[in-house]
């Protein structure tokens, strides 16, 4: 099999749009949810000035190999699925390296990163950081369920595991869509995706009043500056999932930053209107209301 | 010496008998070091004109002063507009505001919550107070001035100054930022022993290590 080369610069070229996107998409999602509160909010460039400082910061320290190893998990995470999943549908460029079986790498990587988290948090040795560990894994693995189960229902109806084949079949029409081919699906997915956007009512992991900020609570400078940078990408990376598998995925870049906005703000919008969950209450949450949707979605299918 | 805090022996789960001592064992006694600018100018003016963009508080009201910040987050004043945020925690935070008066007591914690934040780090006085001990002048169990303890960067003064007072104070800490002249960590490390000397004068019961990252 022969490797096509060009495929690296434009890879990093998709990246570099990415995390642009992310930050700015993430401070007006911030803005957003600061105008529901009658506030002004941050600028929009904030994030910017945030990730220089922290990556200017001149000190910092080390609890060990599996602390400097967390970020670099959790970058992963995010860089993975990003890159082994075709950002724009049709577009040579823009195809990234994906192939027949990447449906599952791409479940495998939205895991990754909370592991690699839950490794260096843990090492860091900080109380907070433990308990917001054991909270952000049982919710994520409580809210991925559904959406293992929507992914498959997705996968059986359409016979393959190919994220391309799939946008593929949802073409021609807004009506060919998963949407409103397989409704249940995607509602459960829908459900299953506000758990892992840490917003409310689903951020007990984070609770800044509460765990002061949970698993990163020992992370700064640098790792802190790792940390934000996953944090554009990886919203962005899991929400191109969704896009290609239930909402026809994008063939232009313009489609693309409008339908990943768009679903962003789903999560967005049921944040400022709900608060937050204690984590018993959202894995209940999870195992009443989106399961048993993804478990009827495969049945059905 | 609380007795926690002498050598003792644990127990470990699997029946292994070893000698902790906490103060070795579980700090960094490791003084902090003069951290210079990075190399070139044009980097050095870059990062602090980000950093001038970026401050983020310590959530840690040490006085009364600290009911003046709480409208700051609020829609009245909201400083979020101007890149002010607050952080839960003492390593993700560059900015200290030393918030009022400051019992010998809570200047344990803050010296410990200073050291462990990262360099560089900004310190605000925040009221009369922190200043000259404004109507605690002759209280037997606070500090009167702040600057002996720690580097502070920056007064705001009054009793107490209103959020505008504040916000103004965070303009005036920019330009001194990008001015490249709030180097206090830098100074801390310097005259690291003078301020060492300055705190255990004031505290007596000085049960932990002499710096903590």
């Amino acid at each position: 099999m022969s490797f096509d080369w060009m495929k690296i610069p434009y890879a990093l070229l998709t990246l570099f749009i990415i995390i642009n996107f992310g930050y700015l998409q993430n401070a007006l999602i911030q803005k957003i949810a600061a105008r529901v509160g009658r506030r002004y909010g941050i600028p929009v460039w904030q994030n910017y000035f945030d990730v220089i400082k922290n990556y200017g910061q001149r000190s910092s320290i080390t609890h060990g190999v599996m602390y400097y190893l967390g970020p670099v998990f959790r970058l992963t995470g995010g860089v993975g699925l990003l890159l082994f999943v075709p950002s724009i549908y049709g577009s040579e460029v823009f195809s990234n390296f994906s192939f027949a079986g990447d449906l599952i790498l791409a479940l495998y990587f939205i895991f990754f990163g909370t592991l690699g988290m839950a490794l260096g948090a843990a090492e860091s040795g900080h109380p907070y950081s433990a308990i917001g560990i054991t909270r952000g894994l049982s919710q994520v693995t409580a809210a991925e369920l559904p959406l293992a189960l929507a992914v498959f229902s997705v996968a059986l109806q359409y016979q393959t595991l190919s994220i391309t084949e799939i946008v593929a079949a949802q073409q021609g029409s807004v009506l060919n869509w998963t949407l409103f081919t397989n409704p249940l699906a995607v509602a459960a997915a829908m459900l299953s995706f506000l758990g892992s956007m840490m917003r409310p009512p689903f951020d007990v992991v984070l609770a800044p009043q509460e765990i002061p900020i949970g698993p990163p609570t020992e992370y700064h400078s640098s790792y802190l500056a790792l940390m934000q940078t996953n944090r554009a990408i990886f919203p962005v990376a899991k929400i191109v999932i969704y896009m290609a598998l239930f909402f026809g995925g994008a063939a232009s870049w313009p489609v693309f930053f409008l339908k990943v906005f768009l679903i962003y703000l789903w999560s967005a919008f049921v944040g400022v209107v709900f608060p937050r969950f204690r984590v018993e209450q959202s894995i209940r949450w999870f195992m009443i209301w989106a399961v048993p949707l993804g478990v009827l979605s495969v049945v059905v299918v | 010496m609380k007795s926690e805090l002498k050598k003792h022996i644990v127990k470990g789960p699997d029946g292994f008998e070893f000698e902790v001592d906490p103060l070795r064992d579980y700090y960094c006694e490791a003084a902090p070091t003069v951290m210079p600018p990075a190399y070139l100018k044009i980097v050095e003016n870059f990062l602090n004109w980000a950093r001038a963009q970026s401050l983020w508080i310590l959530g840690f009201g040490t006085g009364c002063g600290a009911i003046e910040m709480r409208p700051l987050m609020t829609p009245r004043f909201d400083a979020y507009r101007y890149g002010v945020q607050w952080r839960p925690t003492p390593r993700q935070a560059n900015l200290f505001i030393i918030s009022g008066y400051l019992s010998v007591k809570t200047l344990k914690r803050v010296i410990r919550s200073y050291e462990q934040m990262q360099n560089p780090k900004y310190v605000i006085g925040l009221g009369s107070c922190t200043l000259n001990g404004g109507m605690y002048w002759d209280s037997y169990n606070t500090i009167k001035c702040l600057d002996d303890y720690l580097p502070v960067d920056l007064y705001i003064a009054g009793c107490m100054p209103r959020p505008e007072a504040l916000l103004a104070g965070f303009e005036d800490l920019k330009k001194l930022i990008r001015a490249g002249k709030a180097e206090g960590a830098n100074q801390y490390a310097e005259h690291f022993d003078w301020y060492k000397a300055n705190q255990k004068r004031v505290i007596h019961d000085w049960d932990m290590p002499d710096y903590n990252w």
